[in-house]
This record gives structure tokens, C-alpha cells and sequence, in this order.
């Protein structure tokens, strides 16, 4: 209970979907081995720890933020140049993880003191204006970023595929890649205890406090715009080693990986699905958003094959693989629709009942 | 007895509507203030406007001789004012532990303080770790004033706590109002209930059109019946 900060699921199935859906991330490297899946596994910690931190600040504080992706490309970035700069050296990891780390800190605190006294929707718009100015501005410094191809670099030796810990350790071969996968998974597991740990502090219940009602908070001695402002730069400071994480995952960080719109229209979807200011949702909402994205088009496949052969009228070309993005469209309006206080909200719901 | 509170001139713009038009009003130390007045009359603007949830476009608002209109809201709070608004303002997602957690600015919660609050409002105690939301009018009202009193505070901004409650609750408010006033506390308490005002008024300023009309005793103004009909257009024997 303590490392969970005394806020338990507070569901048997959320418990046990959490506790699967944990030890498989944990073994992930021994029981699925293929690239495609260690990919998914680690993209699923990674975006656990982006979307929690992204939680932080829609969930408890009721603050939507369009920033959230720069910071994560802050993070990402602050690897790729420092590594591709310096050479594969674990100096180069932690100077890059000491500029990249700050300048998001210091980026969020800015954006946080100018624009968090203002209503939502204007800190919302300064938030997307400054995102998209720092997405061209990455796309424009090709000499430092790489522009719109990015930054491919070398990893220190340790982490590199071709260095080999051991062989035959469960039919598989513990690689530098394995390695970096644990540092993934340590790290995004880290972070989302660390921030349940933020919650469930008195700054935490003021955070809820200011969501409830900004003025009255207020009322009672708090300082709003601080509060919130911290828990901009909290947010900042998780997505930057987020993203860093993923860099180094990938050993690539460019615009489309880091930067994007559409990954910020992700982490909106993964919070609402997995249910916001509940911390475990964002696992939640990782798995099932990204499990989606990456095996709905190959299960449609098969589905469509099959009623195909069962000769079926309608369903293959309903069900053909290219109508995926379609069919994950409407999954998430129907999981919005059914589950509107997400996932953890109706489990936990259903366990209060 | 000393001036705990001086409102002197006190305008409030809200938008393009200028709703206290020179306020005077002083609450003395160690008193119960009723603020009366018909709906509409600014008692509530006034209460917001010393807290500085609504900042007073001019005039001078005075707290134990500090001026605060210029200050923020936490500012002003954190000088000792607790502010129970009339809207049963608790923070829903929060237990009832958490709200009153959350008021206690200056350390941990008081056992004593605590046990006494549960004298009055024993089904705060009751529903301790229980989300505020699902607590009836009553006991969020309770718990509102349970917030404000929490930990001690040189004045109380208290905001019509018996509106739309049950009789037996406005009893247990009376009660709970009345133990206050006899710790000593100083209280600013806006109330449309003439029998609450009565019952632990000491001092009282009566508003209409954003200005103070009256000022005198509440014994006074209970007992002539001329007064109430000019000043509230009722009486309290009318009312009662």
C-alpha cells in the first residue's frame, strides 16, 4: 500500500487487470521476443508515464493542455542531439537528459505564469500556439534537429542490440536491447508511482480542490496560479523523461515520433478511455489504445478472411482490414459512450455498488 | 470594544453593473454582525468584495488595522478570514476528512477542535471518509461551517447557512452559531432567517440599493416593529 501512496485500485478486476497487465510488461522481453511486440510493450510504458503525467494536469487539475507533446519532444530531443553531438557515451544520456529535463521545467513554468491566471480556454490556445511554434521551429533547425528527417544516434555500448549479457535464458538472448527495455520499463514505472505519490499529497487534494472550484480554494489561503503552475512543471518534467525514454528506445527522434499533434489527440483519447483523475487509468488507457492501434488492422484481417470463407454477406468488406482506422474511431466512441467516467470509473463504480 | 472590520466607501463594479455604491460597515471585535437586507440589496457582494473575490473599485476595506482591499483572496484569507459561501460550498470529489484537512491551513487537525465541531454536527463524524458529494444539504452546509471554524480565525464571513434547510438543522446551526459567538469569535453573518438574526445578532447594518440604510443593536431593531417595516418592508413578528 505504500508504494502505491495509500490510493489502492479500489477494484478487484481493476487490481487484477493491473497486476496482469504489470507482470506481462515485466516479462515482456522473455514472453514475446519478436520486435513488434517489444516495440508495443515498450511504447505501452512509455505512454503510461506520458499519459499519467498528462492525467496530472486534465484529470486533477481540469487544465487542458495542447503543450503536452512539446514536452515530451523536449525530452526526446535533448537524447537524439546530445547523443548524435557527443557520441554514444552515458555522459552524452545525462547531458542530454540535464538540458532537456530543465528547459521543459523551465518552458512549463513560463507558460504556466503567463497564461494559468487566465480562463482555461485561453491557456489552452497559448498552449497550442506555443506547441506549433515549437514544432516548426524543430522542423526549421535542421542543423540542430535534424529538421523533418530528425536525428538518428548511436546508444552507449551497453544498450546496443549487438551486446550480448547472455544466452539461452529462457530460449531467449539478454541483449543491450533487452536492457533498454528494462530501463523503459523501471523508468515509466517510476514516474507513475511518483505521481500517484503527487496526488494523493495534500498538494494533490488542492489540485482537486482548484479543478472543484478555482475561487474557493482560493478562499480558503491557496495560491492557484502556483499550485497549478507546479503541476504544469510536475507534468512537464514526466512527459520530457517520457520522451526521453522513448528516444532512446528508438535511438531516433524526429517530428512525426515526438512532436506530433496527432500523438497529443492520442494521449487525449488514452485518458479519456482509461478515465481521468485516477492515475491508473492512463495504464489502462495505453494498453487498450495501443494494443488497438497496433492489432486491430491484422484481427480485422482475420475476421474478414473468415466470414469471407464462411461466405457471409456484408461482413468481409465491413470487417476488411483497411476499415480499421474506422472501426478504432468507433470502439472509442462507444468506450466515451458507455464508459464516460473511463474504464477505472466504471470498475471502481461497480465495485462501490 | 474595538473596529475588527471597517468597510469605508466601498464600491464594487461587476461588469458594466455597479452593485455596491459606498459601503460603510464596521464588524467589532468579539460581536455577531448581521448584514440584512432584501434580495438583490449587495450582502453578498459585500461579502465577496472583502474577501477580494469581488476587488472594490474604490474605498478602503480595514481588517485589525491592516487595509486588505488591495490584497489577493489566499492574502486576504490567510489574515484570518474564514468565508462560509452561501452555495453549501464543499469540494465534492474530497472526503469530508480531506475538506476539513484542506482548511487547516497552519498544521494537522485539532482533536479538541474537531470533537467540539462533532458536538454540533455529529454527522460529520458519521460520514467522515465519505466524498462530500453524497452528503445531504444540510450536512454539507455543516461541513461548510465546520471548514470555516476548523482552526481559529479572527473573523468569520458567514453567508445565509440556514437558507434552504430543514428546521431541525437551522436549530443545530443556531446552536453551533451561538457557541462561536461565545468563544469570542467575530462574525460577519448575512441572513434572510429573521429568527437566526435574532437569536445571535448583536450589532446589525441593514443594505438596500448597495448602501448601509441602518445601523444600530439587533435588540433594537427586534423590537420595533416600525423600524423592520421601513428598513425590510416586513417585521420580524410578521415573519415569525
Amino acid at each position: 500500500m505504500m508504494i502505491l501512496s495509500g490510493d489502492p485500485p479500489r477494484s478487484r478486476v481493476l487490481s487484477a487487470l493491473l497486476i496482469v497487465i504489470v507482470a506481462l510488461l515485466a516479462l515482456a522481453p522473455f514472453l514475446f521476443p519478436g520486435a513488434k511486440p517489444l516495440n508495443v510493450a515498450t511504447k505501452i510504458c512509455v505512454f503510461a508515464a506520458l499519459v499519467a503525467s498528462y492525467d496530472l494536469l486534465l484529470g486533477y487539475t481540469g487544465t487542458v493542455s495542447f503543450a503536452h507533446t512539446m514536452f515530451y519532444g523536449i525530452g526526446s530531443y535533448g537524447i537524439a542531439i546530445a547523443l548524435y553531438t557527443l557520441g554514444p557515451t552515458w555522459t552524452a544520456v545525462g547531458a542530454g537528459l540535464a538540458c532537456g529535463l530543465p528547459l521543459a521545467v523551465l518552458l512549463a513554468l513560463a507558460i504556466g505564469l503567463f497564461s494559468l491566471r487566465v480562463q482555461a480556454i485561453f491557456f489552452a490556445m497559448i498552449t497550442l500556439a506555443v506547441a506549433s511554434a515549437f514544432l516548426v521551429l524543430a522542423s526549421q533547425l535542421s542543423g540542430l534537429t535534424g529538421g523533418e528527417d530528425g536525428r538518428s544516434f548511436q546508444l552507449p555500448e551497453l544498450l546496443r542490440p549487438g551486446t550480448v549479457f547472455a544466452k539461452g535464458v529462457f530460449g531467449i538472448t539478454v541483449s543491450g536491447r533487452t536492457l533498454t527495455y528494462y530501463i523503459v520499463f523501471v523508468g515509466a514505472a517510476a514516474m507513475i508511482l511518483a505521481l500517484l505519490r503527487v496526488v494523493n499529497s495534500p498538494f494533490g487534494r488542492v489540485l482537486q480542490a482548484i479543478r472543484e472550484n478555482r475561487f474557493r480554494a482560493e478562499a480558503l489561503g491557496y495560491r492557484t496560479v502556483f499550485h497549478l503552475t507546479l503541476a504544469n512543471c510536475i507534468a512537464a518534467l514526466v512527459a520530457a523523461f517520457a520522451g526521453a525514454l522513448n528516444a532512446l528506445w528508438l535511438r531516433y527522434a524526429g517530428p512525426d515520433t515526438s512532436l506530433a499533434f496527432s500523438i497529443m489527440l492520442d494521449i487525449l483519447l488514452m485518458v479519456v478511455i482509461g478515465g481521468m483523475g485516477t492515475i491508473y487509468g492512463a495504464i489502462i488507457g495505453a494498453v487498450i489504445f495501443i494494443l488497438a492501434q497496433n492489432y486491430l488492422q491484422a484481427l480485422m484481417g482475420l475476421a474478414s478472411s473468415a466470414a469471407a470463407d464462411a461466405g457471409l454477406p456484408l461482413l468481409p468488406g465491413l470487417l476488411h482490414p483497411d476499415r480499421w482506422l474506422l472501426w478504432l474511431g468507433l470502439l472509442f466512441i462507444a468506450s466515451v459512450y458507455f464508459f464516460p467516467t473511463g474504464v477505472v470509473g466504471r470498475l471502481r463504480g461497480a465495485a462501490r455498488q | 470594544m474595538s473596529d475588527l472590520l471597517t468597510l469605508a466607501g466601498v464600491h464594487t463594479h461587476i461588469g458594466r453593473y455597479h452593485i455596491l455604491q459606498g459601503v460603510d460597515l464596521t464588524a467589532r471585535e468579539g460581536r455577531t454582525t448581521m448584514l440584512l437586507g432584501r434580495n438583490g440589496a449587495g450582502k453578498t457582494t459585500t461579502l465577496r468584495t472583502i474577501m477580494g473575490l469581488w476587488p472594490a473599485s474604490s474605498g478602503t476595506i480595514t481588517l485589525a488595522g491592516t487595509r486588505i482591499e488591495a490584497l489577493a483572496t489566499p492574502d486576504i484569507a490567510t489574515r484570518g478570514i474564514g468565508y462560509v459561501p452561501e452555495t453549501m460550498a464543499v469540494f465534492s470529489d474530497l472526503t469530508v476528512k480531506e475538506n476539513l484537512i484542506l482548511a487547516a491551513r497552519t498544521g494537522p487537525l485539532d482533536d479538541a477542535q474537531l470533537a467540539w465541531i462533532f458536538q454540533f454536527f455529529p454527522a460529520l463524524k458519521k460520514f467522515w471518509l465519505s466524498s462530500a458529494g453524497t452528503l445531504s444539504g444540510g450536512q454539507k452546509q455543516m461541513l461548510s461551517i465546520a471548514r470555516a471554524i476548523v482552526e481559529p480565525r479572527k473573523l468569520l464571513l458567514i453567508d445565509e447557512p440556514t437558507k434552504g434547510l430543514a428546521p431541525a438543522i437551522v436549530g443545530a446551526l443556531i446552536d453551533c452559531l451561538a457557541e462561536i459567538k461565545r468563544r469570542g469569535a467575530t462574525i460577519l453573518l448575512v441572513e434572510q432567517n429573521f429568527r437566526v438574526a435574532e437569536a445571535i445578532g448583536d450589532d446589525v447594518a441593514v443594505m438596500d440599493n448597495g448602501r448601509i440604510m441602518y445601523t444600530g443593536d439587533m435588540p433594537t431593531l427586534a423590537a420595533n416593529t416600525a423600524l423592520q417595516e421601513h428598513f425590510l418592508g416586513l417585521s420580524l413578528e410578521a415573519h415569525q
